[in-house]
């Protein structure tokens, strides 16, 4: 059994909706839905590059590349926001956060 | 010099209500009772200039408005009509205004009444020197917006104000026929001017006119709704209701207003109109009948009352019916006559009541009084006068005004006339009845109040008593001076005009009906002695004997309840509705309410939708992103 461009991109797909979930399940840490975040961008960038290769086409993969960069810079500062928030806070508990409620 | 007459009273209120609270208010006081005099002087020098054959003039002031061809201007009309007006309304409120300064002496805001008394005149004289109809009204509506502030002068007397209220909303009834009436006439005349009114007049003696479906004589018409509004500013029957209320502002606002001189507006503006009314046949009838009926219901009122302001009111009210049913009968001049009689003697009256009220520390119920006569002998002589005058006691001023009215009631061959005259002894007799009964409950008899009140009764001071003096003076010789020129030999010469004189008799009455009138008169003095002055008991006994009649007497016939239940109530009621369901439920409920009301519940659930919470907003956004990608691949 060869592997076929389908099976790249179900496992796309299941990445994606695992980091959907992981982001409407998760009650409790903060830092859990910034790695959920960094799930769907891996499963983006497991499409882009499955398409580059199957179309042969180089330019799939240079996004690629540049959604790394930035899911690396993205990851960084939403580390150091978070950082900060736990210090104002002194949690990161997603359920108590909602000072935005109207 | 007519012209300062008017308005001198005017500047001395636009003194009061201006300037007066920087000076002491002794200033405010003397010039306006200053100003007054002069006026008071003024008219009688007029009267005496008219009191020749000199013909009507007219002193053109100004044009008022003009609007296509309904012209009014404001101008003086004086005939021997206005003159009489004139010496009546300055001579009784200059002494007024005089009598004022002592027995508001320790009221608050002096100022303030002297300057409401000064417009009240104002008013009166526009009224009574008009040229036209509009600028009459204009007299009228001011004299009932002066006596509002005055009934209600001591505001904070919720009883007061209400009586106030009272006397504005009855006699708006009556103003409103009147306006209608003006109406009426420029409908039909073209003009309100008083001249082309009148000579006009008999073209319309058999025009008809249609209202309502039905066909009225035109001229029967327009007397009726004029004297609708005469109805209401001289207290008749049906629309007298407010008079006795009237009786809670100061006594020498009684004294002016509601007892010689606005009241008489009505019988002054029938005289007025007395050509037109001499062709109003029916309406003539309904004069004489309201006329006399209010004579006789008000002074069987009178018979029973205890507040001594009270019980003149009624006699006012009752006096006023003569001069009604004597102008229904085409006597214009003993009706006018009466009037000025009547506006001596009950001004009299009033300020002497007013005086016994100042002495007893604004006691009024006369059950409370008692053997005044030693502490306040010139008030209690005063009183005296005034009623001898008030019953007609032979060569004071009402024997004159008010026999000429029985004389002509007697030998009038109108319809009713008998009917009036009959009513007219009787009402002679209880005025007699109660004029008596007011002066032995309050002078004679023993003391019913307590001791230290009446211990500390005094006299009151001169400037008090003056006033009462010219008054006694007009009371006692009025008549005697008077009479041939209203009434007797020279009365063509003297009117001259200004009145319609065709009905007016002027014979000696059949011995027999003289002395029926004068011995009711004894029997009704006779009668009050035998029960308040012999035999206390009396009285008692009978109104327990006859306890209904007492109870409908006391209690004014129950005009007040009955009204209370046609008109107030379901008024009231109408009004609530209107205003609970039509304008709160209604009108505020589905309108600006409503809407925020909407406003507030629609944000308020939008607001939850806003939780606050991560997940909730990425739940919607990624079902949003659904929906648009859905949307872009299926069309």
């Amino acid at each position: 059994m060869s592997i076929a461009l389908e099976h790249y991109l179900f496992l796309g797909a299941i990445i994606f909706t695992i980091g959907v979930l992981g982001i409407f399940l998760n009650k409790k840490n903060l830092i859990i839905i910034l790695m959920s975040i960094e799930l769907i961008l891996l499963s983006v960038n497991i499409n882009f590059i499955a398409f580059s290769s199957f179309l042969n086409e180089i330019s799939g993969q240079i996004f690629a590349m540049l959604t790394l960069t930035v899911a690396a810079a993205e990851a960084a500062i939403g580390l150091a926001i978070l950082v900060v928030f736990f210090r104002n806070l002194g949690s990161i508990e997603v359920n108590k956060i909602n000072n935005l409620k109207g | 010099m007519p012209i300062l007459l008017v308005f001198l009273p005017f500047l001395g209120f636009l003194f009061c209500s201006f300037l007066g609270s920087k000076f002491h208010y002794r200033i405010s006081q003397i010039l306006t009772t200053f100003f007054l005099f002069i006026s008071a002087i003024f008219s009688w020098i007029l009267f005496f200039q008219y009191l020749g054959s000199k013909n009507t003039e007219v002193i053109y002031l100004f044009n008022w408005f003009t609007s296509g061809n309904f012209v009014a201007d404001w101008s003086i009309r004086i005939d021997s009509l206005t003159t009489t007006m004139f010496i009546v309304v300055c001579s009784v409120s200059a002494c007024v205004h005089m009598y004022s300064i002592g027995y508001m002496a320790e009221d608050s805001s002096k100022i303030r009444f002297m300057g409401y008394l000064s417009l009240f005149t104002f008013f009166m004289l526009t009224l009574v020197s008009s040229n036209n109809l509009l600028q009459m009204f204009f007299g009228w509506e001011g004299v009932g917006l002066a006596s509002y502030l005055l009934i209600g002068f001591w505001n904070y007397k919720s009883s007061a104000n209400k009586a106030a209220i009272k006397a504005f909303v009855v006699n708006r009834i009556g103003d409103f026929g009147f306006a209608l009436g003006i109406a009426g006439v420029f409908y039909v005349f073209g003009t309100v001017d008083f001249d082309i009114i009148f000579n006009n007049a008999y073209k319309y003696n058999e025009e008809k006119i249609s209202f309502l479906f039905l066909n009225f004589s035109t001229i029967d018409f327009l007397c009726f709704l004029l004297f609708i509004g005469a109805m209401g500013k001289s207290a008749q029957l049906g629309l007298h209701t407010w008079l006795p209320d009237a009786m809670e502002g100061p006594t020498p606002v009684s004294a002016l207003i509601h007892a010689a001189t606005m009241v008489t507006a009505g019988v002054f503006m029938v005289a007025r109109m007395s050509p037109l009314f001499e062709f109003a046949y029916t309406t003539n009838i309904f004069i004489i009948t309201i006329g006399s009926l209010t004579a006789i219901f008000a002074a069987s009122i009178a018979l029973t009352q205890n507040d001594i302001k009270r019980v003149i009111a009624y006699s006012t009210c009752s006096q006023l019916g003569y001069m009604f049913f004597a102008a229904g009968l085409g006597a214009y001049n003993s009706s006018i006559f009466h009037l000025m009689t009547h506006g001596f003697f009950k001004a009299l009256l009033f300020l002497s009541a007013g005086s016994v009220i100042h002495a007893m520390h604004n006691e009024q119920d006369m059950m409370k009084m008692g053997g005044l006569f030693k502490k306040l002998p010139f008030t209690g002589i005063m009183m005296w006068i005034g009623s001898l005058a008030i019953i007609g006691f032979p060569y004071f001023s009402g024997y004159y005004s008010k026999e000429s009215i029985l004389e002509n009631a007697y030998l009038s061959s109108s319809y009713f006339s008998m009917f009036a005259y009959i009513v007219g002894i009787i009402t002679a007799l209880l005025t007699a009845f109660y004029s008596w009964r007011l002066l032995f409950l309050t002078f004679h008899g023993s003391n019913r109040s307590d001791e230290k009140t009446y211990m500390l009764a005094h006299e009151s001071p001169l400037v008090m008593k003056l006033p009462l003096i010219f008054l006694s003076l007009g009371t006692i010789f009025s008549g005697m001076l008077f009479s041939d020129f209203y009434i007797g030999n020279y009365k063509k010469e003297f009117w001259n005009d200004a009145i319609v004189l065709m009905n007016a008799y002027h014979h000696h009455l059949p011995f027999t009906q003289t002395l029926i009138i004068k011995s009711s008169v004894a029997f009704g003095i006779l009668l009050a002695s035998v029960m308040y002055f012999y035999n206390k008991g009396l009285p008692y006994k009978i109104s327990s004997t006859f306890k209904v009649i007492y109870l409908i007497s006391l209690n004014k016939w129950y005009f007040d309840e009955i009204y209370n239940y046609l008109f107030v109530k379901p008024y009231f009621y109408i009004a609530k509705l209107f205003w609970k369901r039509g304008d709160e439920n209604l009108i505020d409920g589905y309108g600006p309410n409503g809407i925020s009301k909407i406003i507030s519940l629609g944000s308020y659930y939008l607001s939850r939708f806003q939780s606050g919470y991560l997940f909730h907003y990425a739940f919607a956004m990624l079902g949003g992103l659904v929906i648009i990608l859905t949307w872009f691949i299926y069309y």
